[in-house]
């Protein structure tokens, strides 16, 4: 009976965790534009010579050729 | 990937695509390097990596190093020198504080993925710019820069000397964009919402579902009734919020609206599930609740298919130029057009728009005024003439003394008509209204009978009946009719290139009897026009004269002329003395000794003797029509004439549709098309010559005050005032992201052979909204007759009213999508 209750509240934290990361999402702006992000994320970003020369160590150092 | 390593066979095909992207060039002419490119975007990008080094790009192609072709941005400087104004980077920017300034443009020259990436990249060019975010969808680029270290004007410099020219305009319906997104992410919102505690609420009602009869714990019944309770809080409250406020509104303005039964119904599931609850620990209907909010929203979102990139507010103001260039005492000044006041002189360069009626005080105006009347040629004005605000002028700059203000002007006080004056005002007695109302007295007028029945015998009975008949009758699916079907309808149309503002087009669509066309632009293809020779057959030697002639003339009519003349009719170069051109009356040059003349008439005529006008008079039938005549050796021998040519499909179009409708055709153009016209339409319409943008209106008005319901297809600004008058305005675009004047819908250029389809379609539409209303009432006497039998529960409202709705949606698709089909639509 009350393994019924506790995981009935587990499963509606949980839902609600997911719930304020949708409002959370949808208030950022993320909804806004759907598009856009899924032709960005294709482009290589390690293709700018200078963006190599100062780098800090934080982007893997590839030129593709 | 290079050219190199292709077969030379193909090497045609490589070069009729980008290089860059790989889509189509349509001949646009834009090389670099013997590589063709779709766009300046394309190009410059090409031009950035091959400059940078960085054509990893295009694998290996990186043999010539030493380009790194500089932008140019040196025409742009002074376009944009009036975003120096601090009102107008006040009004342009979304926001500014200390460091940094962020501004959103349009830039309607966004068409691939090279655009996005270029756009993005702008801090590279400029470290001073921050950031840049590009929305494909909606063409526009957010912008996040340092203001003290770049100017907002340098800025747009930037990005236009890079190719993406953005559309800056003052009038933005700024609000009504954001009221929009407001909307659209509040319905996302609400819809997540609803979802996420149908869900929950679902699972907790399954015991109910499952114990068929048998007891459940009654301890762990109340907590999962007062969960549910819990849950049914913001459905209630917050998704559903839209209909009490929608109904509250239309029962204080004294008219009843579909939402006020749904309010009437949920609020009647929602009392008697805490009445249930709360009192005898009954199963409510919350489960029903959320799951009919859930739907009506699912249909809000389906209805409200938008087209982003389209805009179908636009006047005169975000096609006029923000500002304009003012001449005081010798100082150039850069001024606001709406500050422009008349007897100023103003200053316009190449490629600007006149903002105001002014007369020309120096230089060689050549003015295109096809967004205003459909017209693609461009019109050559001379001295001391007055030239309406609205062309395009295209030429070496020119000086214009004001004569009218910009609001006052012969084509812009069109918007001062009351048409524009009228807050659109949403159609009160559609369909789903006018439904309604007699729907809610009926189902009010039962409630009450039904409870006044019980309240003899028993008070708890007489509350159970009205409650329950309220719920029953709750018009869900009566209410998802209307979104769904307009929903998918405005979709065919959408696949088919018609883009409609909103789907209650649909049913203005729908009742129309009378269609009405402009033609320049409109019937005709703006783009297309065709030279024709009427006259003795010019031989080869006389078609090189006038090939000759015309070179060296900057006149649209010339080059239409020198292009209609193919190199195998002449390849030959010869000699041009004594070139005269006297601006709007024609040349005139001696071409290997013999005097050739290419113009009007009057001008030809000068020099002639009357015996010579006795033999070519036969030649000026037509005096209307843009005719350049020809004389050769003081002959006349023809003319060219120029007429644009009708869209392909026009005909079928007319024919398709003058079987059930009035037709009538306005145009501002003279009456030398009547013949045509006449072949075209039929005697039985009515064709209108030499209307003003006003009369267009008026006109419309006056069939409108004889019934009429009018439909006005047009293109210019010059039709905006009929557009906006008209039931459905529809312009016509040969590219829908250019401008168009405010409208109810879009076609595209090449689909209006199609409107007859169309407007048939939305009969059917409306055929099924009506047949699946008779459905659904169908549906609510059902559930009457089980309420009245007492076998409603929470379990048969679980099932009966998603059943209805879910069916409802279903039998829409499936009829739409059959009607669809039988007339070629999809």
């Amino acid at each position: 009976m009350s393994a019924i209750i506790i995981l009935i509240c587990v499963s509606l934290t949980v839902a609600i965790i997911f719930l304020i990361a949708f409002i959370w999402s949808v208030s950022t702006g993320q909804y806004k534009d759907k598009y856009t992000p899924s032709v960005r994320m294709l482009f290589e970003d390690n293709e700018i010579p200078e963006d190599l020369k100062n780098d800090n160590g934080d982007r893997k150092k590839i030129k593709k050729l | 990937m290079t050219q190199d390593k292709m077969p030379k066979v193909k090497e045609k095909n490589i070069a009729e695509k980008c290089y860059h992207c790989g889509e189509d060039c349509k001949n646009s002419g834009i090389t670099s390097e013997e590589k063709n490119f779709c766009c300046e975007g394309c190009k410059a990008v090409y031009e950035i990596l091959k400059g940078n080094d960085l054509c990893s790009y295009y694998t290996n192609n990186t043999k010539d190093k030493n380009s790194g072709t500089k932008l140019s941005d040196v025409k742009f400087e002074n376009k944009f020198e009036y975003l120096k104004d601090n009102d107008i980077q006040n009004k342009l920017l979304d926001f500014r504080n200390k460091k940094i300034s962020k501004v959103t443009f349009i830039i309607p020259s966004i068409h691939c993925s090279s655009c996005i990436w270029l756009l993005e990249k702008l801090y590279k060019l400029n470290p001073a710019i921050k950031s840049s975010i590009v929305d494909f969808p909606k063409k526009s680029v957010t912008i996040v820069f340092d203001h003290s270290a770049v100017s907002l004007k340098d800025v747009v410099v930037l990005i236009s000397s890079i190719g993406y020219e953005p559309h800056i305009s003052l009038e933005k319906n700024d609000d009504q964009i954001k009221k929009d997104e407001f909307k659209n992410k509040d319905l996302t919102l609400k819809i997540g919402i609803a979802g996420f505690c149908l869900g929950n609420i679902m699972l907790l009602s399954f015991p109910e579902y499952l114990s068929a009869g048998a007891e459940i714990d009654p301890q762990l019944k109340t907590i999962f009734n007062y969960l549910n309770i819990l849950l049914s809080l913001p459905v209630f409250f917050y998704s559903a919020s839209d209909y009490f406020i929608s109904a509250w509104k239309a029962v204080k303005k004294n008219y009843i609206n579909i939402d006020f039964p749904i309010s009437l119904g949920l609020i009647a599931l929602f009392v008697r599930s805490l009445y249930e609850i709360i009192l005898f620990n009954n199963a409510g209907y919350i489960d029903s609740l959320a799951g009919l909010i859930f739907l009506l929203l699912l249909g809000k979102l389906f209805q409200s298919k938008t087209y982003q990139t389209l805009n179908f507010e636009r006047d005169y103001k975000s096609y006029f130029p923000v500002s304009v260039t003012v001449l005081k005492n010798g100082n150039e000044i850069s001024i606001p057009v709406a500050k422009l006041e008349t007897g100023e002189r103003i200053l316009i360069r190449n490629g600007e728009i006149i903002p105001a009626d002014s007369i020309l005080f120096s230089g060689t105006a050549n003015i295109d005024y096809s967004f205003v009347t459909g017209e693609s040629m461009p019109e050559q004005k001379v001295l001391g003439e007055i030239i309406y605000a609205g062309g395009r002028h295209f030429g070496s700059a020119i000086e214009l003394e004001v004569i009218k203000t910009v609001s006052q002007s012969y084509l812009t006080q069109l918007w001062n008509n009351d048409a524009f004056k009228k807050t659109q005002i949403s159609n009160l007695q559609n369909l789903t209204d006018k439904v309604s109302i007699y729907f809610t007295v009926i189902i009010l007028a039962i409630a009450f009978g039904s409870g006044l029945f019980w309240l003899r015998e028993d008070v708890n009975k007489a509350i159970d009946a009205f409650t329950t008949v309220l719920i029953i009758a709750c018009p869900c699916a009566f209410a998802l009719t209307t979104p769904f079907a307009f929903g998918y309808t405005l979709r065919i149309f959408g696949r088919n290139k018609f883009y409609l503002k909103k789907g209650s087009v649909i049913e203005d669509l729908s009742n129309i009897n009378t269609v009405v066309f402009d033609k320049t632009g409109t019937i005709t293809d703006s783009g297309n026009i065709s030279v024709k020779f009427f006259g003795s057959k010019l031989s080869h030697t006389e078609l090189c004269l006038v090939k000759t002639l015309v070179r060296n003339s900057s006149h649209p009519l010339s080059r239409k002329i020198f292009e209609s003349i193919s190199a195998e009719d002449c390849s030959d170069d010869l000699e041009v003395t004594d070139f005269d051109e006297s601006i709007s009356d024609g040349i005139s040059g001696i071409v290997s000794g013999i005097p050739v003349k290419v113009g009007n008439i009057k001008y030809l005529l000068k020099d002639l003797d009357c015996s010579y006008y006795e033999r070519s008079h036969e030649f000026i039938k037509n005096p209307f029509s843009t005719n350049v005549f020809i004389s050769i050796n003081n002959f006349i021998k023809g003319y060219y004439s120029f007429r644009n040519i009708y869209r392909t499909g026009i005909e079928n179009a007319v024919d398709d549709l003058s079987e059930d409708y009035d037709l009538a055709v306005i145009t501002g153009d003279n009456n030398s098309e009547r013949d045509n016209l006449l072949k075209i339409f039929g005697s039985s319409a009515k064709l209108l010559f030499n209307q003003k943008p006003q009369d267009k209106l008026n006109f419309i008005k006056d069939i409108q005050s004889d019934s009429a319901k009018v439909l006005m297809i047009g293109d210019g600004l010059n039709d905006a005032g009929a557009l906006k008058q008209s039931e459905v305005g529809i312009s016509v675009s040969e590219n829908i992201t250019n401008f168009l004047p405010s409208c109810d819908a879009i076609i595209d250029a090449g689909e209006i052979s199609k409107i007859g389809k169309f407007i048939r379609f939305s009969k059917t539409t409306m055929n099924i909204i009506r047949a699946s209303f008779v459905i659904s009432f169908i549906y609510n006497i059902i559930g009457l007759y089980l309420a009245a039998q007492g076998t409603f529960s929470p379990l048969v409202a679980a099932v009966l009213m998603p059943f209805n709705s879910i069916s409802i949606i279903v039998i829409i698709f499936l009829m739409t999508n059959f009607f669809a089909k039988r007339k070629g639509l999809i």
